[in-house]
């Protein structure tokens, strides 16, 4: 049995994934990127390789992507996160036209064809507002680890009105919120909305076209899924492997060079 | 002698300054902003009062200004801090057309006449970038803490590229820079370089005439005096060092004489002032 991998190195999390030749994921891996790129690389694929129980040598081809993709060194070649998101949201979600992929520190709208390719996207390239960064800022002001975020705005009533743009503001203006007496549920779920609705401009900049599926980090937390969802009206495509998708979409682009490179040598094949 | 007090409650800081009618600053004070706006305001009061050995009943006229300016609950009147600025920079340089006023989380480029009025602006009004907040952040990620941003550029040799466009990206490249061995100090001048490069943006964008004057929080670090002179090729005036964070205060403080002035004259000699004496 051949593998192929995918390893994608995001601004906040590394990811890889092993698949098999029929495109199953077989092993995956998650860890914080950190300041040395290289090596949370190197450390993600062997995890992975560990989760799956699969030796390196049996790994035919090795995909990068991500912020990081160059810095994989082991990897066969790169392909953008862009092309990775697509092509591992249509894999998951054959009826995917739109992804939205919410990472640690950037956002991205991607229309891709029924066959995964790129039609158009949009990203936010200048700042971090609407990022998971934005929920980082509020995790640390209000002193809510992060996987509690979308569960506690969930319980919100009356949900406050986030003003400010920039993540750096936000901090003060969730601690200013909390000074004013409002429920923490409250200004949680104006956080979220504020996300939200950043994240929805950027969609309408590429087209909104059902189905839509949402990837990255952020696709974890239910409170946002739900704001995306009622801004859109709509249903989003949420997988567990979500914040795998990049890797997922790299480790196939990595199983078509090894099924590319088997080829000739099959058809040369006396049977 | 009759004394007005400005206070100038900003987004990182509240500034409060106590003048006299001969121009002459009594006291001054300084607290964090924090959330409670109300409650700042007052401290850094009565701190200022303390300071020029006075209470409160020796002021007559308090103006407010500053993000926080509707929450001076004992002040008689506010103005922006535009207005408030340009007062306070002509205060110390009466010849100065454009204001560069860099604080904690704002950035201000302001062209005012030769009678101290506003004539034009333009201010960040969604982003960190071009504010202290973004010197912070990207000390913080080295490890530095702001008060030891100013000695630490000035051991800096060479400056760094930082693109400054986001606050938060600059962490990115900060941990970028750090991997390729770039030293703290090299990357904060970078930081620095990108703040000015900024802040020279949006002074061009109301037509900027000499001469300029620079306030604001960040001149507590003297290197951005010296990179803005350098981008403008210019002259800057940059006002006394222990009162680079008082001058909107400080203009709030002499408007409130202004007004005052004007009080009088229409009220035509009724005498109700409060006196007060200045400590010496």
């Amino acid at each position: 049995m051949a593998y192929a991998a995918g390893v994608d190195v995001g601004s906040t999390q590394t990811k890889a994934i092993v698949i098999n030749e029929a495109k199953h994921i077989v092993g995956r891996a998650l860890m914080d990127t950190g300041a040395n790129v290289v090596l949370a690389a190197e450390q993600a694929f062997a995890e992975a390789l560990k989760s799956a129980d699969v030796q390196e040598e049996e790994v035919e081809y090795v995909v990068g992507t991500g912020y990081g993709r160059y810095r994989v060194t082991f990897g066969n070649t790169q392909v953008t996160e862009i092309s990775c998101h697509g092509r591992g949201a249509v894999h998951m979600f054959s009826g995917t036209r739109t992804v939205i992929d919410m990472g640690g520190q950037d956002t991205k709208a991607i229309r891709v064809r029924p066959s995964g390719e790129i039609v158009d996207f949009c990203m936010n390239d200048k700042c971090a507002a609407g990022t998971g960064r934005f929920l980082g800022a509020a995790s640390n002001a209000l002193d809510i680890p992060l996987d509690q975020l979308g569960p506690t705005a969930l319980r919100a009533e009356r949900p406050v009105r986030i003003s400010t743009t920039c993540t750096v503001f936000a901090e003060s203006e969730v601690l200013s919120w909390l000074g004013k007496g409002k429920k923490i549920e409250d200004i949680l779920q104006g956080v979220h909305q504020s996300i939200a609705a950043r994240s929805i401009g950027l969609l309408r900049r590429v087209g909104v076209e059902e189905e839509i599926t949402f990837t990255g980090g952020v696709a974890r937390n239910i409170g946002m899924i739900e704001a995306l969802q009622k801004g859109l009206n709509a249903k989003l495509n949420v997988s567990n492997d979500s914040h795998f998708m990049g890797a997922l979409g790299a480790a196939l682009f990595a199983l078509d060079h090894v099924i590319a490179r088997r080829a000739p040598a099959t058809s040369g094949r006396p049977s | 002698m009759i004394c007005t007090a400005g206070i100038d409650v900003g987004s990182t800081y509240a500034k409060a300054v106590v003048l006299n009618e001969k121009g002459v600053i009594l006291g001054h004070a300084l607290n964090n902003t924090g959330f409670k706006l109300a409650e700042v305001a007052r401290q850094v009061y009565e701190s200022a009062l303390r300071s020029a050995g006075m209470a409160e009943s020796d002021i007559s006229y308090v103006v407010a200004t500053g993000f926080g300016r509707h929450m001076v609950p004992f002040s008689d009147t506010q103005v922006t801090d535009l207005t408030a600025s340009a007062r306070g920079a002509t205060f110390f340089f009466p010849g100065t057309r454009t204001i560069l006023d860099v604080g904690g989380q704002t950035m201000k480029a302001t062209r005012i006449d030769d009678m101290a009025r506003v004539k034009s602006f333009r201010l960040n009004d969604k982003c960190a970038a071009g504010t202290g907040a973004f010197l912070e952040k990207t000390a913080r990620y080295m490890g530095y803490g702001t008060t030891e941003i100013g000695p630490l550029v000035a051991t800096s040799k060479q400056q760094v590229a930082i693109s400054g466009v986001c606050a938060v990206f600059a962490e990115s490249e900060v941990i970028n820079q750090l991997s390729v061995g770039s030293a703290p100090a090299d990357i904060m001048h970078g930081a620095i370089a990108s703040l000015v490069d900024r802040s020279v943006q949006l002074m061009k964008r109301v037509q900027m005439e000499p001469e300029f004057t620079l306030i604001g929080g960040i001149l507590r670090f003297d290197t951005m005096a010296r990179v803005v002179r350098e981008h403008l090729k210019a002259e800057v005036n940059v006002p006394p060092e222990h009162l680079v964070q008082f001058v909107g205060a400080l203009g709030a403080a002499v408007l409130a004489q202004r007004r005052l002035q004007k009080l009088n004259l229409a009220a035509e000699g009724s005498p109700q002032r409060n006196e007060c004496q200045a400590p010496n």
